[in-house]
């Protein structure tokens, strides 16, 4: 397939490959932070061509992981509601919420509703003007602009129909509470391209001189992802950390303008709770003042903290990169992408999916 | 309801069988045979490609041929929605005739029932089919031996990607048509020629990667395929990509893998090339006698990784 394949190339992987081994002289950990980096990572086994110095560990970047807890049950309540129709994007649906996931409400009658864009919630709320029509607008910078079109649109056309139970999350706070943490371990960065497809990389530049990290905006093909790695070795070794794009394919230092404008217009940045990980200030977005009609929260009620689950799953620390998921006890035994204990398990973007799906259960790494 | 079926559904079907208006199909049948049944529900009802009616015939058709079977006779059941346009029925019914004649199938006995508007989503079709075994040897994935080769009989994902493509209005620059296709022809070529089939299975829900692992559960046996081998199509590629699917899971109603000796390895690829719809066949994989039920696919850049099953069905990915 053209401007795939490419990227892909496996002599041309192998020579990188071969650069980076030829580089590295000391230890390095290296965090990718969106999930969809994680999947490719694990499914070409690409670290498994890396050298024994250079440690990939996975981020928080899954959307549909860091999503809380408490939304997943506003959003199953909602369903609930004999004149709503749901509107979500697929792998929301598999979730666990306290007691059960969206896939179970639409069992049990819910009017649950995969779309593949917001905008599709908004043509069901058009067609269907005496059903209330609720958009679940999760993910990071990446879904946002699409979702803010969908309450800029019904806004602009007065649908009164439609609403959003937003629960949005931002990529530069969460890298800033890890490098912040203690015991962080990491060393430099591989940014999410698609994010910053979206927000450019200006924002990045700030937290690689404060915390003395290299980040390179990445792509998502292994070649992408191998290159990403190289530079940032060679940032480290040469003692360097600046922000650098791999992904120019794609991404641009000041992103997409139009994008960010719609985003400012409909959201506000508010402090967010992550799942697995925990309150992060300024890391989400919530719909800005006038377009609060728009949220959800207000026509169903706000949305109540909950207590994250507890027990042997350790998904928060697989999301903070602290641990991988075959340092869990239930991996694969009593954890499985059909049966999770935690959310890392349920997407398959979700590090520990990525694992079951691609490597053994019991080695956690390919043959 | 009478004219129903005296106007559309049976003479569409044109059967002796069905002219005798009698209770039940009285047939003559002797040797062992091999008897299967599914339901078909899907939405769209038509598709590129074909149809629900192409579906229920070909789908019943394959499960039959899997057998080591010749198709021989169905049984068609109708549940319709009232509200459904005649037009359409006829479109069904007529698609059922022709890929009757292309497998070589009759329709012999049928039920049609019409239900409330809303209890039901246009039309559901069963079929039930009966075939008479051809094979000596028993063919199942208890068969498979290790040291087998896999066979694919052509490119995977279309129909999956075909049906998605239509039912959600992705108005992609090219149409993927479903690949369904009867494929008793083309097994009953492999099992004619003394090929050493030990098992077949047609690849619908659940794709490739559900089919193999099943296999070598049930064989207790490990497969190693080459994921070079496995030809995906440009578009499909593209569609899966775009929405976050794997080929491997995504359903076909055309495609099979055979496990066979791997002594009959080369003259089985010759064989069912000369068949349109295994055009493409290859190679693709090996059975070993590695840890019961692992199924690995060695990649683009030489690493294996782990194939699983499809866990329910395949959810598109948030971004």
């Amino acid at each position: 397939m053209k401007f795939r394949d490419e990227y892909r190339d496996p002599t041309a992987a192998r020579h990188l490959a071969a650069a980076i081994a030829g580089t590295v002289t000391k230890p390095w950990t290296l965090m990718e932070v969106c999930g969809g980096q994680t999947h490719a990572i694990v499914r070409f086994g690409i670290d498994e061509l890396l050298p024994k110095m250079v440690t990939l560990v996975h981020g928080p970047g899954c959307p549909v992981c860091v999503t809380p807890l408490e939304y997943i049950d506003k959003a199953i309540e909602i369903a609930g509601h004999s004149e709503v129709i749901l509107c979500s994007y697929g792998d929301m649906l598999r979730v666990p919420g306290s007691s059960g996931d969206l896939l179970s409400a639409k069992a049990l009658g819910g009017d649950i509703r995969i779309v593949y864009s917001p905008l599709d919630a908004l043509v069901i709320a058009r067609a269907q003007p005496s059903r209330e029509v609720v958009f679940f607008a999760v993910g990071f910078e990446t879904t946002a602009p699409a979702n803010a079109m969908a309450a800029y649109h019904a806004k602009r056309e007065g649908i009164t129909n439609f609403s959003m139970l937003v629960s949005h999350v931002l990529v530069p706070p969460a890298m800033r509470s890890i490098l912040a943490s203690p015991d962080n371990r990491i060393h430099g960065f591989l940014a999410a391209g698609h994010v910053c497809t979206i927000m450019g990389y200006e924002e990045y530049e700030p937290i690689a001189v404060q915390y003395r990290v290299p980040i390179v905006v990445t792509g998502f093909e292994p070649l992408d992802i191998l290159e990403g790695i190289y530079l940032c070795v060679l940032q480290l070794e040469a003692g360097r950390a600046i922000v650098e794009n791999q992904y120019s394919r794609s991404v641009r230092r000041d992103g997409n303008r139009q994008a960010k404008a719609v985003m400012r217009e409909v959201f506000r940045v508010i402090p967010r709770r992550w799942r697995g990980i925990g309150d992060i200030a300024e890391s989400g977005l919530g719909l800005a003042e006038a377009y609060a009609d728009f949220d959800a929260e207000r026509r169903f009620g706000p949305v109540r903290t909950a207590v994250d689950e507890q027990g042997v799953c350790i998904s928060g620390n697989v999301l903070r990169g602290r641990s991988k998921p075959t340092d869990c006890p239930a991996f694969g035994t009593r954890c499985t992408p059909e049966q999770p204990l935690g959310v890392t398990m349920v997407s398959s973007e979700g590090t520990c999916a990525a694992y079951y799906r691609y490597r053994s259960a019991n080695a956690g790494s390919g043959n | 309801m009478a004219r129903l079926l005296d106007a559309v559904i049976r003479p569409a079907f044109a059967d002796p069988e069905l002219e005798r208006r009698h209770d039940g199909a009285q047939l003559d049948i002797s040797g062992p045979i091999a008897f299967t049944t599914d339901s078909y529900v899907v939405r769209p009802l038509v598709f590129p490609g074909g149809d629900i009616g192409t579906l229920a015939v070909n789908g019943t058709v394959n499960d039959l041929a899997m057998c080591g079977a010749r198709p021989l006779y169905l049984s068609v059941s109708f549940i319709l929605e009232e509200g459904l346009s005649i037009g359409l029925l006829r479109r069904v019914v007529t698609s059922m005739r022709t890929a009757a004649a292309n497998a070589g199938v009759r329709m012999v006995t049928g039920d049609t029932k019409v239900v409330d508007r809303g209890k039901a989503d246009g039309i559901f079709i069963n079929t039930a089919g009966i075939g008479h075994i051809l094979s000596p040897a028993p063919i199942g994935p208890a068969c498979v031996r290790a040291g087998d080769v896999v066979i694919l009989s052509g490119d995977i994902g279309r129909h999956g990607v075909a049906v998605m493509a239509a039912r959600e209005g992705f108005g992609f620059e090219t149409v993927v048509e479903s690949d369904c296709a009867p494929l008793a022809g083309v097994v009953l070529d492999l099992i004619e020629s003394d090929i050493a089939v030990h098992c077949l299975r047609d690849l619908t829900r659940g794709g490739l990667a559900s089919a193999m692992v099943e296999i070598a559960e049930t064989a207790g046996l490990s497969i190693a395929l080459d994921e070079t081998a496995i030809p995906v199509r440009e578009d499909v590629s593209a569609a899966c990509e775009l929405l976050g699917l794997d080929p491997f899971h995504v359903a076909n109603e055309g495609r099979f893998i055979a496990c066979i000796a791997s002594k009959d390895a080369s003259r089985a690829i010759d064989i069912l090339r000369q068949h349109e719809v295994a055009g493409a066949a290859a190679v693709i994989g090996k059975v070993g006698d590695g840890p019961a039920g692992q199924v690995s696919c060695r990649g683009a850049l030489g690493i294996s990784r782990v194939i699983d099953m499809l866990n329910g069905e395949q959810l598109p990915r948030i971004c």
